[in-house]
């Protein structure tokens, strides 16, 4: 077993039942500790990888193994308990408050109403939210901004080894993004978690990504940091490599 | 009386009915729940059911109420010792009731949880909720604005519904609603329907303003809204349970009846007789509908009531029409002993059959007196009949061609109403009966049958031989009972139901005492 490998594809291919192929044969390790963003147009099959990793989605060839267990040994729900899971901002349950939102997963495993209390206040002020002010509002009384943030407290919890971010920060303005993106990255620094995060800006991959894992059509056409996007022959990676560019010195006339 | 006086002078008797409505509304609506939220989760997680549970509950909705009984009164379950399904009285209203109501709250469960938003849904699961932990944390707090949207609808129902409860001895306010409509009296229908439309507004209300809170959802704290669903719980519960402990007729004889005046006032005559004479208690099982006293009977849920020989010949027996009153009252005697183990015992002495009726006034102006008279004038006229006339075999189609009566119209209508519009110059003749009490109300003329085309109809006690065996001074009673009433009585005291407006209760106890069967003094006035 080693150690340092956290999520691990080996030949993993997803078909649904009317014989589309969304994945094929995907080999990928990722390190703990780690931040991948696989970046890839819509549709191009960036998804489909992530719930793999959580048992969402089973493969239907090769196999996913998480702390060098395939996902076929996990039971579905303690593997789905050990690894945060963030969506866009529709995910928070509009039924429940910020507080409750975040305790979740807590109270699936468990924990007492004390130190879960603690928990979600703890959560709060590491993403910036004032827990007094913030704890019994509920989702539909916040900012797009806030309620991404609550979205990543929430995923942080139950302090999971893995974190999936699904294009969290999808539905944000340009301003409020950036922020985000930055004390993401500021946060993600501190927490040293393997986190897996799927976005197709080009500008967010290179501020969050350890490596880039660039997607097209089911396949992995080009891994590694993310200077070797810029430095691909191919045509996809010239492509996200010229939105880079140009979001670049659109900034600079500016 | 206006509507008003009415209500302030039988407040009593309204309390209770309201109280009896609202005991049939809320158990079905409980039970409804109970079982109609189960099965719309059902079909979210088992899709291809959704077709047939939905369509059973569709159809159940669209089956006639008297069908239904019909059903439901013959059916005999029991669980441990309890009759939990069958026969008269609120279990088998309920039953309907439940019945009508599940589908508005079977679809809304099943739309609700379907229209939750699958990135919720999908985040939930993300996160490791297991298929249970999804369904209450998740999906059931997000579609229970809409899931309380179908109990709306269907309590809404309920309370319509429920009016038809009276058919089968259930209760609630259907008791006025059907008695106004059988003696014309629109005091007595609005008596009815007026406190019925009261409760739905207000249910309606209440449960519309649930809905808003549980929308709003940040009004509920966690903790009391615990609270609200432990309540809820051990209320439907509680609700659902007391079905259990209708109660039975053990021990007591239950004296049935039609649902029309003269047999409510036979049954008070009955009842009465048997409570004084024999020294049985007895319950009163009144107000059946169409032929769910016989169905009540061979159930073992009611032990006597009137029937008219020609209706057990033709209704019951469907056997063909015979004329001669002693062929029929024979044959069904021998009949029902053979094939349900019920005896006729004595004919009361008249006979209630169909009488063709006119205006006085134009039975004098043309000089009519038999039906072959009016057939001869009867070109320019309109003919009322009521539903049952129409379609019986010794009703109309055999009745015009023995006359050679051809109408300029005929509506079809409930025999009741039939009587006014005739009064009231809409109709120009009617097939009412012979001991109706609206005959000498409406100064209307009953014209002689002169081809003997209308089969007997004498009123006799139909009796179960197993009531006969365990109270055995019932058959002496129910001899005695033998030709007390001739048809003219028996018109009078309709009237005095009908017309003057008294009570059943006191018309039959003054009847008795008159004949000498029960001991008493009758007021004077």
């Amino acid at each position: 077993m080693d150690a340092a490998k956290s999520i691990e594809f080996h030949g993993v291919s997803f078909r649904l039942a009317d014989g589309k192929t969304l994945l094929s044969s995907l080999n990928l390790e990722i390190s703990r500790g780690e931040t991948l963003v696989l970046l890839g147009r819509s549709g191009s099959g960036k998804t489909t990888t992530m719930k793999l990793i959580n048992r969402l989605l089973d493969p239907t060839d090769g196999e996913v193994r998480v702390e060098s267990r395939s996902t076929f040994d996990w039971d579905p729900i303690q593997l789905r308990r050990r690894i945060g899971y963030v969506i866009q901002e529709i995910g928070l349950f509009p039924h429940l408050t910020v507080a409750e939102n975040i305790s979740v997963v807590p109270r699936l495993e468990g924990w007492d109403s004390e130190r879960i209390k603690d928990r979600a206040r703890e959560l709060l002020r590491m993403l910036g939210l004032d827990p007094d002010r913030f704890a019994a509002r509920y989702p539909r009384e916040l900012s797009g901004g806030q309620r991404q943030r609550v979205g990543v407290a929430r995923a942080l919890a139950a302090d999971p080894p893995v974190i999936l971010l699904d294009e969290p920060f999808g539905a944000l303005d340009p301003i409020t993004r950036r922020e985000i993106q930055f004390e993401f990255k500021d946060l993600q620094a501190r927490l040293n978690k393997t986190m897996v995060f799927v976005t197709h800006d080009v500008r967010e991959a290179f501020v969050l990504g350890t490596r880039i894992g660039l997607v097209k059509d089911g396949k992995m056409i080009l891994l590694g940091p993310p200077a070797l996007l810029l430095e691909s022959d191919d045509p996809e990676a010239r492509a996200f490599a010229q939105c880079f560019h140009e979001a670049g010195s659109a900034e600079n006339a500016a | 009386m206006s509507f008003f006086e009415f209500l302030l002078r039988n407040r009593q008797e309204v309390l209770e009915l309201v109280g009896e409505h609202l005991f049939l509304v809320a158990i079905s609506t409980g039970m409804a729940v109970l079982i109609g939220v189960p099965l719309g989760i059902l079909l979210t997680r088992k899709p291809a059911l959704s077709k047939p549970v939905l369509g059973f509950a569709n159809i159940m909705q669209t089956v006639p109420s008297l069908a239904l009984f019909g059903f439901l009164i013959p059916l005999n379950v029991y669980l441990f010792e309890v009759k939990i399904l069958g026969g008269i009285g609120p279990r088998t209203a309920i039953v309907a009731l439940v019945l009508y109501s599940l589908l508005p709250i079977i679809r809304n469960t099943f739309t609700g949880i379907s229209g939750v938003d699958p990135a919720i849904r999908e985040a939930g699961r993300g996160m490791g909720m297991t298929d249970r932990q999804l369904l209450f944390q998740v999906e059931l707090p997000l579609a229970l604005g809409v899931i309380i949207a179908g109990v709306r609808v269907a309590t809404v129902i309920c309370v319509g519904t429920a009016t038809i409860a009276a058919a089968i001895d259930a209760g609630g306010l259907g008791r006025y609603i059907f008695r106004g409509l059988r003696a014309n009296d629109n005091v007595l229908i609005l008596a009815g329907a007026v406190p019925a439309a009261s409760i739905a507004l207000v249910a309606d209300l209440l449960l519309g303003y649930l809905e808003r809170i549980i929308q709003f959802g940040g009004a509920v704290k966690a903790k009391s809204r615990r609270l609200l669903w432990s309540g809820a719980a051990v209320l439907l519960l509680f609700l659902a349970g007391s079905y259990f402990f209708i109660g039975g007729t053990s021990g007591r004889v239950a004296v049935g009846s039609k649902d029309f005046t003269e047999q409510v006032i036979l049954g008070e005559i009955l009842a009465l007789a048997i409570e004084r004479k024999t020294g049985s208690q007895v319950i009163r099982r009144f107000d059946l509908g169409g032929n769910l006293a016989h169905d009540a009977l061979i159930a073992g849920e009611i032990d006597v009531y009137i029937e008219y020989t020609g209706t057990g010949l033709l209704a019951i027996l469907k056997s063909k029409p015979l004329k001669d009153p002693r062929e029929v009252y024979r044959l069904v005697k021998v009949e029902y002993a053979k094939r349900f183990n019920l005896e006729w015992t004595e004919p009361l002495g008249f006979n209630n059959t169909f009488a063709i009726l006119i205006r006085a006034e134009d039975a004098q102006k043309l000089g009519l007196k038999t039906v072959s008279d009016a057939a001869r004038v009867s070109r320019q006229w309109r003919a009322g009949f009521g539903q049952d006339f129409m379609s019986r075999p010794d009703g109309y189609p055999g009745f015009a061609r023995t006359y050679g009566f051809h109408f300029q119209e005929i509506r079809e209508m409930d025999l009741s109403l039939t009587y006014r519009a005739l009064a009231e110059k809409q109709l120009d003749l009617i097939a009412g009966n012979s001991t109706d009490g609206l005959i000498s109300r409406y100064g209307l003329v009953q014209l002689d049958d002169d081809r003997k085309y209308f089969p007997p109809y004498d009123a006799v006690p139909v009796v179960r031989q197993a009531a006969l065996e365990k109270h055995p001074k019932l058959r002496g009673l129910l001899k005695e009972l033998g030709g007390i009433l001739t048809v003219d009585e028996m018109r009078k005291l309709n009237y005095a139901v009908d017309g003057e407006k008294r009570q059943a209760k006191d018309v039959a106890r003054e009847f008795l005492i008159k004949k000498n069967i029960i001991a008493g003094s009758v007021p004077t006035n």
